[in-house]
């Protein structure tokens, strides 16, 4: 069985069929792209994954386990981070504070243990200094240290892209779903993102979903790629032969208009 | 920007020497104020810091966690009357009452945490309002809590008298000792946990909270906690009222006083605990001391009293308490939309980068 698969996933919002019938396995320590038009479905696949939505029908299995039913969070706890489209990052926190809220599952300490926090010996002081050395790790890995103590919200659109992808990687996932992370960087940022999620699979170990737009990100980066349209599979292979493919031609250029 | 060495520097109590000698300085200065302060002010300030926790933990609910609560005053009699019941019908020594009296109250707004699950902005304010509506008149209908008549607090013993421990305090500013010891310690504890895993998880829900489900926080769990830790804090702050007063009845909790926490929490800042500090202070002394004794002001004082008789009902000066309370809110909402707090760090960034 695949490591992470999804089968026969459908779901509709009143008469739209947004996810109509999707299945795909991806195998451990993979790039798996989803490319299509925007509302295709790709976002709403993401949210069927990390429990946002129920889908109607079908099941999403990762290692031998269905994830169909469970909440976000519990879903979190099996090892699958996310970043969203349009960030979804704690504004009014500090870069270290929402990269220490990725660390939150792997935390123990509880309210009375919080507010006992006194002196460096004290177990919740113990606990958190361990886990800001880790988070300090990726805030290294993501070149974020001269932002490391301002308020996101301050931030630039690029640098707030790449907070999320850190307070994702602070989870320790297994699986991470990133979801247009190139969107409104710069040619530089790019070809550094690119660099830093071939890292990720690398260094980390983690299986990549990708939805992009970004062609040559694509094509650089993934092992398989995805295409769909309306909601329904187009194709599925190596970047090379969905590229020519013909129905991605034309969901993406358009028709030949022959008279 | 200071040279950080070490990772607890970054969760440290006080994070550099200036803050430190400040605070040591405030706090050698509330230690020996009862030298110098009437019975009166020393009762003034027990109220204040009374109000100080319950400021503290309604910023925690409010401010840090983005949920409107308008009921307060409920957890604060909930506070008040089962810590005075605990000591008077079951004879528990005061410190064991006051803790079990604070956890019942917690217990409640776990309850009232439930509905706040599903409700958001003016509909929460509602739910809540109502929880402290239904809590006053409750209260004010059961023979147990003396109904209307109210209840009176026993005497102050802070040791364990089935022990033979007696530790009687009578004056006001043996309470005052009291009080402010309790209140350093409910402060200490409200910094400690907006640093540590659930004081951010509180953050991440106010800011996102689809963003705080995907890293793995559980709404359920971190909502009603918010809500249960802020009763918490207004259970503690309502026994101490009880003994502060040393009489209540049910409409010493009406709905104004649930209305004034939030203003304290909102004039002070939002989401700091400077800040529900400051809105407490300053929010009760101009209540309770500056604008009840605007009469005796030179000139000012007089006109206000000759207007208050030729144009004002009965309650004479309690009317310009009002307006200049009401005065104060709506100007510091407009000037400085984030409180006391906010202005505060405006001035320090200035003379941060002064004269540029």
């Amino acid at each position: 069985m695949a490591y992470f698969s999804i089968e026969n996933l459908s779901i509709s919002f009143g008469g739209l069929k947004a996810v109509n019938n999707i299945s795909f396995n991806v195998e451990k320590n993979e790039i798996f792209s989803i490319i299509g038009p925007n509302g295709s479905g790709k976002t709403t696949i993401f949210n069927l994954i990390s429990g946002i939505y129920h889908p109607d029908a079908g099941a999403i299995h990762m290692e031998g386990e269905n994830l169909v039913g469970k909440s976000p969070d519990r879903v979190a706890r099996k090892g699958i981070a996310r970043t969203f489209q349009n960030i979804e990052l704690f504004a009014n926190a500090t870069v270290m504070d929402n990269l220490m809220l990725g660390r939150h599952i792997h935390m123990k300490t509880g309210i009375f243990g919080g507010a006992f926090m006194f002196g460096k010996r004290s177990p919740a002081a113990r606990e958190e200094v361990k886990h800001r050395e880790r988070v300090e790790r990726i805030i290294d890995f993501l070149e974020l240290q001269s932002v490391r103590d301002q308020f996101v919200g301050s931030l630039a659109y690029g640098k707030r892209k790449l907070v999320e992808v850190g307070r994702a990687l602070a989870l320790e996932p297994k699986v991470m779903l990133m979801d247009e992370p190139s969107a409104g960087m710069n040619t530089e940022e790019k070809d550094d993102l690119t660099i830093w999620i071939g890292d990720i699979r690398e260094d980390y170990g983690v299986t990549i979903l990708l939805i992009e737009h970004d062609m040559n990100m694509i094509m650089g980066i993934s092992d398989h790629v995805f295409a769909m349209n309306q909601g329904e599979k187009i194709t599925l292979g190596t970047p090379a032969e969905v590229q020519k493919h013909p129905e991605v031609v034309k969901a993406y250029l358009g028709e030949e208009v022959i008279s | 920007m200071d040279m950080k060495r070490d990772y607890y520097e970054d969760i440290e109590l006080f994070s550099s020497g200036t803050i430190l000698f400040w605070t040591v300085v405030l706090l050698v200065a509330l230690f020996a104020a009862p030298l110098i302060l009437s019975n009166y002010h020393a009762y003034l300030f027990n109220l204040i810091m009374v109000h100080v926790i319950v400021a503290v933990g309604l910023n925690i609910l409010v401010g840090s966690t983005g949920q409107i609560a308008l009921g307060h005053a409920g957890f604060f009699a909930i506070g008040a009357y089962a810590t005075v019941l605990l000591m008077t019908e079951l004879s528990i020594p005061f410190f064991a009452a006051l803790i079990i009296a604070a956890f019942i109250a917690a217990f409640f707004g776990f309850i009232l945490g439930l509905p706040a699950l599903r409700l958001e902005g003016p509909y929460l304010a509602i739910a809540t309002l109502a929880f402290g509506l239904a809590i006053m008149h409750i209260i004010g209908h059961v023979e147990l809590f003396g109904g209307r008549q109210g209840l009176m607090a026993p005497a102050l013993n802070i040791g364990i008298p089935q022990l033979g421990l007696d530790w009687e305090i009578c004056s006001e500013k043996g309470k005052y000792y009291l009080i402010l010891s309790i209140t350093i310690l409910m402060t200490l504890f409200a910094v400690n946990i907006l640093k540590t895993k659930a004081g951010r998880a509180f953050v991440a829900i106010r800011d996102s909270d689809i963003a705080a489900e995907v890293i793995g926080i559980n709404l359920t769990i971190y909502k009603t906690l918010a809500f249960a830790v802020s009763a918490f804090y207004a259970g503690v702050a309502g026994g101490l009222f009880a003994f502060v007063l040393g009489f209540f009845d049910p409409f010493t909790f009406h709905l104004i006083l649930s209305i004034i926490f939030l203003v304290m929490v909102v004039v002070g800042g939002l989401g700091s605990v400077m800040g529900s500090i400051t809105g407490a202070v300053l929010i009760t002394y101009l209540m309770y001391d500056l604008f009840k004794n605007v009469d005796e002001i030179p000139v000012v004082g007089d006109l206000m009293v000759a207007v208050s008789e030729q144009w004002l009902t009965v309650t004479g000066m309690d009317n310009f308490s009002m307006i200049g309370l009401g005065l104060v809110m709506i100007g510091i909402i407009i000037f400085e939309p984030l409180g006391i707090f906010g202005a505060w760090i405006r001035v320090k960034k200035y003379w941060k980068t002064w004269p540029f």
